[in-house]
């Protein structure tokens, strides 16, 4: 057997296995498949950070921003907040339009700054959208501050409602399994997307300016351009999740865009693998899933072992993260699933 | 070809270059030298324009103090950056196509990559290899090669002998050399005088931020204050 047809055949079964996947996880409840949905807009959001820190090695702790600006964004269009209600399709390119500018505008002022500094700027300007989502209440309500947005519309594709069950033969599509179909549809654009990125001309400059920025411009990168790409490319990704994220969870507020955020997705990106589309979705899938096994294995473990819970899932789920992190730093330093060139580099200074 | 007037380099409160007037004329090699801080790697990330200056640079006929360092390149001119500047993780070959960016003439390309081949048969060796494991005088002539892809006509060269052994440097002057009877200009930055001196026709002697003097090689060489100053004597 080629390995062409091998690997189409491996395709095969994981597509299979992906479309079988929500029926699985809703035996298990429909917990399961709103997880599983949870794991899908973090890979999303990990494939858009990537760009900015994979590819063009700019390191951005404030990333999550973007994600709150696609989640207000649809928050604010779809909802009975100023009793708009859009359909999600004209909503989400809103969204991604507008996460996309607000990395152009984090990207213009920090065009010259690298490494750590970078690091603090793009970290308060997480901060910076969080508190204004916190505060823009008044005079004009426009967030409604920290009570956030509810009631926001779900997905409507013509009668087909996306907070209804339907059923089809013997299938049950819940809400949430419809919404996990519709993940994985953008979830196939974005990985396809950032791989023709990744082959381009725009991939190799990107690759240029990590490695070498005045080299790079000697060689006649726009380095300015193509650094404001990488920012804007990668916020409008965050803004569509985050639209997204508005429409399954059907309420928004502050809180789910704090600072740790934008670190659990960076820690996504690095366990994974720094620039590889295929170690960054394996780095979001584990730490999207393994935080929820704990949650539902520790507590009834402990209980059934000693009577009584000792150490809260929650803080076993930090331990567990910060003990990953530095395993994966201590034995693979470049990620789990590395770009081919971070392992090539360092396979050659193995050998 | 090129010709610099009053160019001014300030970090901050800081005068790096203190308003230098220089001049290369098509064909040659024309060297910089002088100690640690004079303002040599300043004046050529200047030329590049990868740091704002003073002063009027002209090249060619066209005054290009106010253009963006990524458009020197269509232009013909390249830098070959301080501490060279591979991109470490790609490949010797990749690296090689980074240079080519601006172009599009593929067949050009594959002719730029022949001419390579032959002046640089070693590092042809190792196309496959990633750039970070190559050793340092390897680094400095892909860098060199990389520049070449540009297909330029005037080449900023800065500090190529910088933490090389002795014989590697050689072999880099000897490069250097080559491309520049190709007919591409050089101008070349450097703290080892005499190699430097050895290989172009021309120099000029910067100290702290001036230049104290200009000759040809043959005479600076035979300059009792350069002789003692940057020779040794």
């Amino acid at each position: 057997m080629s390995t062409t047809t091998r690997e189409r055949i491996g395709l095969l079964l994981v597509a299979l296995a992906l479309i079988a996947l929500p029926f699985v996880l809703a035996m298990a409840g429909t917990a399961w498949v709103r997880i599983a949905n949870f794991a899908v807009l973090f890979v999303l959001l990990s494939l858009g950070l990537n760009i900015v820190v994979g590819f063009a090695g700019l390191l951005d702790l404030g990333y999550v921003a973007f994600y709150a600006v696609g989640a207000y964004a649809y928050a604010l269009l779809a909802s009975p907040h100023f009793g708009l209600h859009l359909p999600f399709w004209v909503i989400l390119p809103i969204g991604a339009s507008l996460a996309c500018l607000a990395g152009v505008i984090l990207g213009a002022p920090t065009l010259r700054l690298r490494g750590d500094y970078l690091a603090i700027v793009t970290l308060g300007f997480g901060e910076i959208v969080r508190i204004f989502m916190n505060n823009l209440s008044s005079p004009v309500n426009l967030t409604n501050g920290p009570k956030g947005i509810n009631r926001i519309d779900p997905f409507q594709i013509g009668p087909l409602n996306f907070s209804a069950s339907d059923t089809i033969g013997a299938l049950v599509f819940s809400g949430p399994i419809k919404y996990y179909y519709f993940l994985l549809l953008v979830l196939l654009a974005v990985i396809l997307v950032n791989r023709r990125l990744q082959d381009s001309r725009i991939g190799r400059a990107w690759v240029a300016i990590r490695e070498d920025e005045i080299a790079a411009k000697s060689n006649g990168i726009n380095t300015r351009n193509i650094k404001l790409l990488a920012f804007a490319m990668g916020a409008s990704f965050g803004g569509i999740a985050g639209g997204m994220f508005a429409a399954i969870q059907g309420f928004v507020s502050p809180e789910s865009f704090v600072l740790n955020e934008s670190i659990m997705v960076l820690a996504m990106v690095v366990l994974g693998g720094m620039g590889n589309i295929w170690g960054v979705i394996a780095g979001a899938m584990l730490l999207s899933f393994v935080p929820e096994l704990l949650r539902y294995t520790v507590e009834p473990a402990q209980r059934a072992l000693f009577g009584k819970l000792l150490v809260d899932p929650e803080v076993l789920r930090m331990l567990v993260f910060g003990l990953a992190l530095v395993l994966t730093m201590r034995f693979r330093p470049a990620g789990l699933w590395p770009e081919t060139r971070h392992r090539r580099e360092l396979d050659e200074n193995r050998a | 070809m090129l010709a610099v007037m009053e160019l001014q380099v300030h970090y901050g409160g800081i005068a790096a270059v203190k308003g230098i007037s220089f001049a290369v004329e098509e064909n040659e090699i024309v060297c910089l030298i002088g100690a640690n801080g004079a303002g040599k790697t300043s004046t050529l990330k200047a030329l590049a324009r990868m740091i704002p200056s003073h002063g009027e640079i002209h090249y060619g006929d066209q005054r290009i103090e106010t253009l963006p360092s990524h458009e020197l390149i269509a232009m013909g001119l390249a830098l070959v950056p301080e501490g060279r500047g591979v991109f470490a993780r790609l490949t010797v070959a990749e690296n090689l196509m980074m240079g080519a960016y601006h172009r599009n003439d593929a067949k050009g390309i594959g002719a730029d990559l022949e001419r390579i081949h032959a002046l640089l048969p070693r590092l042809m060796e190792r196309r496959n290899q990633v750039a970070g494991t190559l050793s340092g005088g390897e680094q400095q002539m892909l860098a060199i090669g990389r520049a070449l892809m540009g297909r330029p006509r005037l080449l900023l060269l800065d500090e190529p002998s910088m933490g090389l052994a002795p014989l590697m440097v050689q072999k880099v002057f000897e490069v250097v050399r080559k491309v520049a009877a190709e007919g591409v200009t050089v101008l070349l930055v450097e703290q080892n005088a005499r190699l430097a001196l050895e290989v172009c026709s021309r120099g000029y002697v910067m100290e702290s931020g001036s230049i104290t003097i200009a000759d040809t090689s043959a005479a600076l060489l035979a300059d009792a204050r350069v002789r003692t100053a940057y020779l040794g004597e």
